[in-house]
Parts: structure tokens; C-alpha cells; sequence
């Protein structure tokens, strides 16, 4: 299961990264600088590869419960960096960094419940 | 500050990071309404239609959020304050009466799912188009 193994906690570890990074920018009064952005575009990439990985396995037979929530949180969860990069840009002051913060804390849960929809066939 | 200051202050600053949660939440809103109501409708078509308006409230408060200007402004309060009764009300109904929703959506248990953000939102929202307005004044 490519979903649960150590691809996504990479992709967890990376997103939890740059929002410490983010975070910290935020709390010293900066805008959001290249690392953040670089930051944001390496979890994309991460997470595409989780995706195509996921989307293997599950011509391989191993499939989550429920394609369709799958799918649904897919969609969403490759949109955030791209969401972040381009508000993060909007917005060249400390609230910039914020928004990096909030997208790469959301990116974890939503690599979780990914994991969730992954885990009910397993089980059942 | 003067008048034409009103459609910056709105969707800029904190103002922009609150569009961010909002947009993050119009997405997933709308993806789990998409997946409910393309999937199962039949099943509990009361709650999934709760989710698709849910998504809809969120949808616009995140446009009128990044719209800016007092109309905006008041769309935007308007939809802050549906957001917030109907978090209380179905967080009520959930709790107090299980069966009237059969699944889950965004508001069920006051928002517990998405770790209370939901609950918390519309509260942030409000107070800072409170703020906002008056900025704009």
C-alpha cells in the first residue's frame, strides 16, 4: 500500500517542514522568501509521485475501499500547493507566510485520510 | 483610512490568509459533496444536500472574501453568519438527534471531523469583517 508506507510519510515530513519553515517566518514578521516557495513546489512533486504510486497499486489490484472518496481527496490535496504558491505570492507580508503555514498543515491531515480511505478494504 | 481603501483591506494581510482557509475549505467541502452526492445519494439525501449547500456557502464567502468592496463585504458577513448558525444548528441536531443525519457532513458534531475549524471560522470571519468595515470607514 503506497498510500500508508513511506512515500506519504515523506510527503507528511516535507509539508511539516516548510510549514515549521513558513511558521517561523511568520512569527519573526517576513513574507514568505524562495525557500517556502521551493518548499511548496517539492511537496507537489511529492505528492504527485504518492499519487502515481497509489494509482499503480491500484492497477495492481490493491485498491482503496471507496475509488470515488479517493479520488475526491485526491483532487483536493494537489491543489493546495499550488493554492498556497499563488496566495503566498498575492500576499508579500507575514500573512503570506501564514497561508504557507496553513496549507502545509492541512496537507498532512488530508495525506491521512487518504490513508483512511486505503485502510477500510485492507480491514474489510 | 479613506473610502477606497474598503475593497484592499477586505481580501489582503490576515484578510488573505482567512481566504486561504476559506478556500481550503470550499475545496474539500466540494469534493465531499461531489463524492456523496455522485455515490450514495439515495442513502442520506438530506445530509448530502446539507454538504452541497455547506460547499456553496463557502464557495461564496471565499469569492466575496477575495472580491473585496462593501458589497462584498456584506455578502460575505451574510454568508459568515449562515456559516455559523448552521454549524450550531446541525452541531445541535447532531448531537441531539443522531438519526436526522444518517453521515457526516462538514457541520456534523459543531465541525468535530474537521477538528472544530468549522466552528471557529465563521467567528474569525465575522470579527474580522467587523474589522474590516470599520477600517474602511
Amino acid at each position: 500500500m503506497p498510500v500508508n508506507g513511506t512515500l506519504s510519510g515523506i510527503v507528511i515530513g516535507l509539508s511539516l517542514l516548510v510549514g515549521a519553515w513558513a511558521l517561523v517566518s511568520a512569527l519573526r514578521h517576513r513574507a514568505p522568501d524562495r525557500g517556502q516557495l521551493i518548499g511548496l513546489a517539492v511537496v507537489e512533486v511529492a505528492l504527485i509521485v504518492l499519487l502515481v504510486a497509489a494509482a499503480v497499486a491500484a492497477s495492481g489490484g490493491d485498491r482503496p475501499a471507496s475509488a470515488v472518496t479517493f479520488l475526491g481527496y485526491v483532487v483536493t490535496i494537489v491543489c493546495l500547493p499550488p493554492l498556497g504558491w499563488v496566495l503566498a505570492r498575492l500576499e508579500p507580508t507575514r500573512w503570506g507566510s501564514v497561508i504557507v503555514v496553513v496549507v502545509c498543515l492541512t496537507i498532512p491531515v488530508l495525506v491521512l485520510r487518504l490513508h483512511q480511505t486505503w485502510q477500510v478494504v485492507t480491514s474489510g | 483610512m479613506a473610502e477606497q481603501t474598503a475593497p484592499r483591506t477586505l481580501g489582503t494581510g490576515p484578510g488573505r490568509a482567512l481566504i486561504a482557509v476559506y478556500g481550503i475549505f470550499a475545496l474539500s467541502a466540494s469534493a465531499r459533496a461531489a463524492v456523496q452526492i455522485g455515490s450514495k445519494f439515495s442513502e442520506a439525501p438530506l445530509a448530502y444536500l446539507l454538504s452541497a449547500f455547506a460547499a456553496v456557502v463557502y464557495i461564496v464567502a471565499t469569492v466575496a472574501l477575495a472580491r473585496g468592496g462593501e458589497t462584498w463585504r456584506r455578502v460575505a458577513l451574510v454568508s459568515c453568519s449562515i456559516e455559523l448558525a448552521g454549524v450550531v444548528t446541525v452541531g445541535l441536531l447532531s448531537v441531539f438527534d443522531a438519526g436526522a443525519f444518517p453521515d457526516d457532513t462538514v457541520w456534523t458534531d459543531f465541525g468535530r471531523g474537521y477538528g472544530y475549524v468549522p466552528l471557529v471560522l465563521p467567528v474569525i470571519g465575522l470579527l474580522w469583517l467587523r474589522y474590516a468595515g470599520r477600517k474602511a470607514r
